[in-house]
């Protein structure tokens, strides 16, 4: 091969290289502009990472996240192709590239359009067959990166093929972007083509390029040739210059996201440098949309979290805010995104941010109550029935100066008083030492307060909790609600407590034989509460609970996938009705086979569920409570 | 004065035609369900603030109505924001919303 032109230049490289030169100074300045944002620990953190063995684990986690779009592949096989197949196809396009340069013009490596347009500078020559293994792997990946854009423009009419319902509406700067990548390839593919019987050309290139080639006793093709190179590079140079207002921002900060994530750098209490680079990872896929329950559930798409972000991310605050408001909380989305973009931690962000939610909080009557009214009322060993079987386990641990448990109902129990009636029970038919701390109706948790984004206020209430906790001195804390376990478990510091939700505590007592149990004839599904599951991680132990009591059925929507209930305390905007919508969705999917009772272990839940009235619907605690077998032979009632 | 071991109670008549209607309008436009609400107390009955102190939703979400704000400055920041009222309102009324956008209005008048 050698070259055709000795000034290896020709005017159409120049829009490719206004482009080209656009990108890397946006890159340049988006880089410092983030990194000036972040705080000197994750600075530090980033120049760190830089040098030591792990960076290889975050070249493995862009090559499989950016190039080959594994978590996609994982939800559809088409649609993963259709994303690996141009990111990967285009990667390779540039690496053969780069290598076909160092092999036939290694003089020309400094120029960075050279690789672009290749086949315009170069010519096939006798003497080089080792090029016909490049011009073999240059058009395999051209064929692959044409499949996926034909299979992109399939998807834009056709959306059920790729197991989506619904995708984003996309604005004019993103049309503008996809519609330019769309041409880049196949306008290569006919400047390639055009010019095959020059540069030689494998399978695909020169196979379409002899076609045209018997075109040409009619039309001249070759007054064609840099008509078509001059196209692909002005839709090169499109694609470049729309790239920091459009969806394929994703392409630069993806990569920088991982290597940030694999830094160490976590989401912080506010929204900045790694939140930005959130904010510009996401790609509008709309894979965020089908798991949505607003969306699929209550009609309410523009409160979805792709939006939320395109909002966040073109200033648009109010709408941004009033999606923050309406957002359940419930980490379907979190969970449903291949970049990993945490939305629900942005949102509340955003919420902590706004004026309306600096609450201007006043709690000295709990501080002050605490002289003349403790908040545990009850004292340690009131409780405990004198009788039969329970005796004896009073008497062993009556000795001690603490009750064995603290019992933390929370507020949202105090509404189902079945649950805490059922606990109550369950403690005293286990001969375990309680004490119930908000018998008489307590304070709240903090997490509610939180969850509207406000942290002093919340940890005002932590404070009193923590100590009126500490105060009993149990070692064990039991709480029925999980937005409580989770702020109990996570956010506060009580030192040598053991805090369990009342499922792990059940399981714990059955496994020890302190209590048990027989198996009911009534069948059930278990719907996994938002804060217990996705947020807390806990899906095994209610199971293995009512496996002993009931005859578990299964539904497809368990585990990570379990539905919210639409009443989350997170979504202080959303009406009523909405709210009502998405628990009737919920628990119509929940019961598609017919089951006599749905159990579930958050009282929110329960009354969301409950309210609907199509189906029993029992906690776990009280469905276990119904299934006690005591030791004396009369039943307790 | 002699004291006659009672005192007078200042006269609650209101002048309806006086009542300044702008915070209640803005807060129902931002949260319709305002309107909803037929003030039969459930919110307050079940209020965890309430336990410990006089917050009075209820009375609250009347005086906004009033246009008496001062009382209303004095008692919402003690709402822990629970939202157990929500739960039980029979109306479906986001009470937990209107306490916060009820601040939020007052904060942006300097009032609390």
């Amino acid at each position: 091969m050698h070259e055709r032109f000795a000034n290896a230049f020709d005017p159409f490289v120049i829009p490719y290289m206004i482009g080209f030169v656009f990108v890397i100074a946006y890159l340049v300045v988006a880089l410092c502009y983030v990194v000036k944002q972040l705080p000197l620990s994750d600075k530090k953190k980033m120049v760190k990472h830089l040098f030591s063995y792990k960076i290889f684990i975050t070249v493995k986690d862009i090559f499989a996240d950016c190039l080959l779009h594994v978590k996609i592949w994982k939800k559809n096989k088409l649609l993963g192709y259709m994303h690996s197949s141009i990111a990967f196809g285009w990667f390779m396009l540039i690496v053969v590239g780069h290598i076909e340069i160092f092999f036939f013009a290694p003089h020309r490596v400094n120029l960075p359009y050279y690789p672009i347009f290749f086949r315009y500078f170069m010519m096939e020559t006798e003497t080089t067959v080792g090029g016909s293994v490049f011009f073999f792997l240059m058009d395999f990946f051209l064929l692959m990166v044409l499949s996926g854009i034909a299979l992109a423009m399939i998807k834009r009419l056709r959306r059920r093929f790729f197991g989506m319902k619904r995708t984003t509406r996309l604005k004019w700067n993103d049309r503008l972007g996809m519609y330019a990548l769309w041409c880049i390839f196949p306008l290569r593919f006919l400047a390639e083509s055009f010019t095959s019987h020059i540069s030689g050309g494998g399978f695909l290139t020169r196979g379409f390029g002899m076609v045209f080639d018997w075109f040409n006793q009619f039309i001249n093709n070759d007054a064609l040739i840099r008509p078509t190179w001059w196209a692909y590079s002005m839709a090169l140079m499109v694609f470049f210059l729309t790239l920091p207002w459009s969806r394929f921002t994703h392409i630069l900060s993806e990569a920088l996201l991982i290597y940030m994530r694999n830094a160490g750098i976590r989401e912080t209490s506010k929204n900045n440098g790694y939140a930005s680079v959130e904010i510009y990872s996401c790609s509008r896929c709309g894979l965020c949309l089908d798991p949505c329950q607003m969306v699929s559930g209550a009609s309410l798409r523009q409160m979805a979290s792709v939006e939320f972000t395109r909002n966040i991310r073109w200033g648009q605050r109010a709408q941004a805010l009033e999606a923050a408001s309406y957002c359940l909380m419930c980490n379907r989305c979190v969970q449903a995104c291949p970049v990993g973009v945490n939305s629900v931690q942005l949102k509340l962000n955003l919420k902590g941010a706004d004026i309306q939610y600096r609450y201007p909080h006043r709690y000295d009557y709990v501080e002050s109550d605490a002289a003349n009214r403790p908040l545990a009322t009850t004292p340690a060993w009131a409780n405990i029935l004198q009788s039969g079987a329970e005796t004896a386990a009073v008497e062993k641990t009556t000795g001690d100066a603490a009750p064995e448990v603290v019992y933390f109902a929370g507020c949202m129990s105090h509404l189902t008083p079945g649950i805490e009636r059922s606990m109550v029970r369950i403690f005293k038919a286990a001969g375990v030492g309680y004490t119930f701390l908000d018998e008489e109706g307590g304070i709240c948790c903090g997490r509610p307060m939180m969850l509207a984004g406000d942290r002093i206020g919340g940890e005002q209430l932590m404070a009193r909790n923590t100590e009126a906790i500490l105060a009993t001195g149990a070692r064990t804390l039991v709480c029925s609600c999980p937005i409580c376990y989770k702020i109990f478990k996570d956010t506060y510091k009580l030192e040598g407590v053991r805090v369990l939700h009342h499922t792990e505590y059940l399981l714990q007592l059955l496994e020890a034989g302190r209590i048990t149990v027989r198996k009911g004839a009534e069948t059930g599904v278990y719907h996994d509460p938002c804060e217990l599951g996705r947020h807390a991680g806990i899906y095994k132990q209610p199971r293995d609970v009512l496996y002993r009591v009931l005859n578990l059925h299964t539904t497809p929507y368990e585990g990570k996938d379990a539905l919210c209930c639409g009443h989350s305390i997170a979504a202080e905007g959303m009406p009523y009705k909405k709210r009502r919508m998405i628990a009737k969705d919920a628990l119509k999917k929940m019961t598609e086979k017919p089951v006599d009772v749905v159990v579930t272990a958050c009282p929110s839940c329960k009354r969301a569920f409950a309210e609907i009235g199509t189906v029993g619907i029992k906690d776990i605690a009280e469905i276990v409570c119904e299934q006690l077998v005591l030791p004396q032979a009369q039943p307790q009632k | 004065m002699k004291d006659f071991g009672f005192g007078l109670k200042k006269s609650g008549v209101m002048d309806l035609d006086g009542i300044d209607w702008t915070l209640f309008r803005e807060i129902a436009a931002e949260e319709p369900s305002f309107m909803n609400c037929f003030y039969c107390g459930t919110c307050t009955a079940t209020c965890s603030a309430g336990k410990y102190t006089g917050f009075n939703l209820r009375r609250l979400q009347l005086l906004v109505k009033r246009g008496q704000w001062e009382e209303v400055a004095q008692r919402i920041p003690e709402c822990m924001l629970c939202g157990k009222c929500q739960w039980v309102c029979p109306k479906g009324v986001n009470t937990r919303h209107i306490v916060m956008l009820i601040n939020k209005k007052l904060h942006a008048r300097k009032i609390c």
